[in-house]
């Protein structure tokens, strides 16, 4: 093995150019900070075309220069267009879901985490570690360029239901726009798939000397359960697109039955819609997961080290992973009440749905109790790990009434939907990111984040999201469908004109506010602080590890694991933080585990 | 030119914000002292305090949320199963919001009480078997009991009991973007229909050869007249994508699928006349026709509509049918002034 690691050594010696540096680099630091910063460009273009949707919404008659700039033939005279208002929101969803939360939050701390926090030198293989950046950066591309083709990117809505999906003539965006997005997915499958595999092997074979799975900190946990979610779902998302993608180019009927669309009879015969629902949902319930999983892997951890406090139940904790990913796999047809599928299978999905609940319960209580009688240091990460306590519990109890199939009825793909999904998994994973952003800023750039801005960061971004998601309830139960261009074609919903403006001031400032965060990112990045080793006195492995990057993390010997992560404010230690290379000392009684 | 400028504009304010803070450090650095992103025991104080205003006023707005916005929502049920998924979405609700009142001001409250004090340390505590059984055990039971509420509801919403009455049967064709309705005429039975058959006026596709659709009613304007204290069943077919069949007057909501048919059954116990006269509603149509005199629109007459609810391509948004629910003399001298299937071809 220590012969195996010179020789791996001693290759990277020689051959450090830039190009395997900061490009093709094998390094999962370096890999981290490729996928977040993508991730940042993606979420940039995600939140922007919401913007852009939501002026449309606001003031569905008025005429707004900066859309016919942005959308060209698509935003004539400043009026966008139903087809591009369509793909918007099909676009920020696919961007948003796969591209920000999946690949941008995982990507960036798994790779960052993993091997830094365990314990190792690197990823198992940081071969395949490249390859899986390299697919993601490869599926973005091809994402964005759906954007400019002719016939418009994608508009089926980021669940791209087949016929509508499947048919060029039904829309436009099912033409070249979907052929791009069905490839873009395939690749950023690929990439999910390579990652997840290292992040699993690597958590299973190259923890330290004392690293006992009891002993991970939660973020490991938290990961290590995601990448086996990603494992196990992403590829039957594959081959619901390789069907798809049949479909629609080699005339197969796997999805389609009976068609007539533009005056045009099909000859398509025997397929179900629905099979395609059953497939996508079986990835698209774990994926959500796959979503929010990583966020509270962060927040336990930077709640439990910035309220000086161990965090409260970890078994508890790791067994609510555990119940929460199981489950994801069994409730995947809460999505889909409404299909006309046989109502006792309704019911059986609705049982296990809300049985999530409970774990999700422990969750949000343990959180909470961490807080008591802690010695809450209120850094700018630790208020978004607040923040997504906040946010989980407010969306995660609307999911009570969504999950109830009888309850679904009347406010399934309402804006009652739009506001549970973005509250409790958009929210709630995006303050996880900027939580562990902040938080880990010290270890990617060896520099302190500007604090002030931080705060400003979060009271704008915090007080946004809730004036923009929460009004949504209302309209949900007030039985306004999503995805309409307007509502003004029922004056039953003419009432909501103002919710509607207010929403869309809330999101314009929110929107425009992430600026602090994109600048106080850069600017920190190059001209920032330089911080200390360890600056929020942090009892986990990174900390220990030179300010400087080393390929192979820690000079010398690797660190030997005594302890639980959680030793905060023991009783009987001097400090009130004790990392987890610190031995036990004599008399002293271990705890945690 | 005005993009140009709003970008140097920008540009500059980014610079500008970069030179600020610049100095800002360049000054803490001239004092000396600790690294002023350091967290202080003031921040601690002024974000503590901060997030407890927060969580008032996060509680705060809800209720105002509640009491303002209570005109838009939906007037109660106008059908039989759908009161009972209303006390069930009361029951839900109310839980909810009892959990959301407690839970969010505690934990808003816990992040001022404990806020940060360099003088101060925390407690160690790394769990507590007692506290964490009662948290597992608690929403465990009163999940149970929302379940068997839930699927108790859920049965009885979707197998209706048909044994006292034949439920009047009509088909409601969707296809981009538009609706149709189809009623089964005096043998209350659908003739045969396929896409492959539409042709010229046979719009819907209806089998010509099948008897049963002879006496088949197809409404020439986009609405559907339903005959108030009897049970229905909307049998759905689409021709082209995936439309969903959203009433939510009567809490009523069905995926219409290509190659397959959809139905759901159900009762409407007011009619369109009387839901005028709900309070609520008249309420609701005041200040709708308010706004809409303010934009010298012509005022607006409250009625059940029919919408699609699964995006189905351009004019998803407009793709809308109007429900009438009548009395069953009024019903009955609206269809005997419709052709049937047989008299239109």
């Amino acid at each position: 093995m220590a012969s195996h690691d010179e020789s791996h050594d001693h290759d990277h010696h020689h051959k450090v150019t830039f190009w395997n540096k900061y490009v093709f680099s094998e390094d999962h630091k370096m890999i981290s900070k490729q996928f977040l910063v993508t991730g940042m460009v993606m979420g940039v273009i995600g939140v922007t075309m919401s913007l852009l949707f939501r002026l449309q919404l606001a003031w569905p008659e008025k005429s707004w220069p900066i859309l016919e700039t942005l959308l060209g033939k698509w935003g004539a005279d400043g009026v966008m267009t139903p087809d591009i208002y369509l793909a918007l929101v099909t676009i920020h969803g696919t961007i948003m879901v796969f591209f920000v939360l999946t690949a941008g939050l995982s990507g960036t701390f798994s790779n960052l985490l993993i091997p830094l926090q365990i314990g190792a030198r690197d990823m198992a293989s940081g071969f395949l570690n490249m390859l899986s950046y390299w697919f993601f950066f490869l599926s973005s591309v091809v994402m964005v360029m759906s954007l400019f083709v002719e016939s418009g990117p994608a508009s089926a809505g980021w669940t791209i239901y087949p016929p509508l999906s499947a048919l060029p003539q039904a829309m436009p965006g099912s033409g070249m726009g979907m052929t791009l997005w069905l490839v873009s997915m395939a690749i950023f499958i690929i990439s999910s798939l390579l990652g997840s595999l290292n992040y699993i092997v690597t958590v299973l074979n190259l923890r330290t000397k004392g690293m006992s799975m009891t002993r991970l900190p939660l973020t490991i946990w938290a990961f290590f359960v995601t990448a086996i979610l990603g494992v196990l779902s992403f590829p039957v998302l594959f081959s619901a697109a390789l069907l798809l993608i049949f479909d629609r180019s080699f005339g197969t009927s796997f999805y389609l039955s009976d068609i007539m669309v533009s005056g045009e009879l099909l000859s398509n015969a025997g397929g179900s819609p629905i099979l395609f629902q059953h497939l996508f949902w079986f990835l698209g319930h774990p994926e959500v997961y796959i979503i929010i999983l990583p966020a509270f892997g962060i927040t336990s951890e930077v709640i439990s080290t910035n309220a000086r406090k161990p965090i409260f139940g970890y078994r508890a904790m790791v067994g609510s992973i555990m119940a929460i990913a199981i489950l994801s796999f069994i409730v995947w047809g809460h999505h889909m009440f409404m299909t006309g599928m046989n109502p006792f299978l309704g019911s059986v999905f609705t049982f296990t749905t809300l049985l999530i609940a409970i774990p999700s319960a422990v969750k949000a209580f343990n959180y909470i109790t961490t807080l008591w009688k802690g010695n809450l240091r209120l850094t700018p990460a630790m208020l978004f790990s607040i923040g997504l306590v906040s946010t989980f519990i407010t969306g995660g109890l609307t999911g009570l009434i969504l999950g109830d199939s009888a309850l679904d009825i009347n406010v399934h793909d309402t804006y009652f939907v739009v506001a549970h999904f973005h509250i409790v998994m958009g929210l709630s994973a995006i303050f996880g990111m900027f939580a562990g952003v902040y938080h880990w800023f010290p270890r990617m750039y060896g520099r302190r984040m500007i604090k002030s801005l931080g705060y400003m960061h979060f009271w704008i971004t915090f007080v946004c999201a809730y004036g923009v998601f929460f009004p949504m309830h209302f309209m949900g139960m007030a039985g306004l469908p999503r995805r309409y261009y307007t509502n003004t074609s029922f004056p039953m919903f003419d009432d909501m004109a103002d919710i509607n403006v207010l929403i869309s001031v809330f999101a314009i400032v929110g929107g425009i506010a992430q600026v602090l965060f994109l600048f106080n990112f850069f600017y920190s990045a190059v001209r920032g602080r330089k911080s200390e080793q360890n600056p929020w006195k942090s009892n986990t492995l990174e900390w220990t590890a030179p300010v400087e990057h080393l390929h192979g993390n820690w000079p010398g010997e690797l660190p030997t694991v005594h302890r639980w992560p959680y030793d905060y404010s023991k009783p009987g230690m001097e400090e009130d933080y004790v990392p987890q290379n610190v031995p036990i000392k004599e008399g002293e009684v271990e705890t945690g585990h | 030119m005005d993009t140009f400028l709003i970008i140097l504009v920008a540009i500059l304010a980014v610079v500008a914000l970069g030179q600020i803070v610049r100095i800002f450090e360049l000054s803490t650095d001239i004092k000396g002292g600790a690294d002023p992103n350091d967290v202080t025991d003031k921040d601690n104080h002024i974000q503590g305090t901060l997030m407890v205003l927060a969580g008032v006023a996060l509680v705060a707005s809800f209720f105002w949320m509640v009491y303002s916005y209570s005109d838009i929502l939906l007037p109660v049920s106008a059908s039989e199963h759908g009161v009972q998924i209303d006390n069930l979405w009361d029951v839900s609700m109310w839980l909810i919001v009892i959990v959301f009142l407690i839970t969010q001001p505690v934990l808003f409250y816990f992040t001022y009480k404990y806020r940060g004090n360099k003088a101060k340390k925390a407690v160690y505590m790394e769990h507590n078997n007692t506290l964490e059984f009662v948290w597992t055990i608690v929403p465990a039971v009163v999940l149970a009991g929302l379940i068997i509420y839930g699927l108790t509801t859920w049965s009885n919403v979707m197998n209706p009991d048909h044994s006292d009455e034949e439920p009047l049967v009509i088909e409601v064709f969707a296809k981009q973007f538009g609706w149709t309705a189809r009623y089964a005429g005096s043998d209350n039975q659908l003739g045969n229909a396929n896409v492959r058959f539409i042709e010229g006026t046979n719009s819907l596709g209806v089998d010509i050869n099948d008897t049963k659709s002879f006496d088949d009613v197809i409404t020439q304007m986009p609405e559907l007249h339903l005959p108030v204290g009897r049970t229905v069943t909307l049998k759905f077919r689409s021709q082209d994508v995936i439309h969903s069949a959203y009433l939510p007057h009567f809490r009523v909501q069905m995926n219409c699928v290509p190659g397959t048919s959809t139905h759901f059954s159900f009762k409407p116990t007011v009619t369109t006349a009387d839901i005028r006269k709900e309070e609520h509603v008249i309420q609701k149509v005041k200040n709708i026709n308010e706004i809409r005199a303010a934009k010298g629109e012509e005022p607006y007459e409250y009625d059940y509509i029919l919408l699609c609810n699964k995006i189905c391509g351009a004019a998803h948004y407009n793709m809308q049918m109007k429900v009438i629910v009548e009395t069953q003399e009024e019903f009955d001298k609206w269809m005997s002034e419709q052709k049937t299937f047989a008299e239109m071809l």
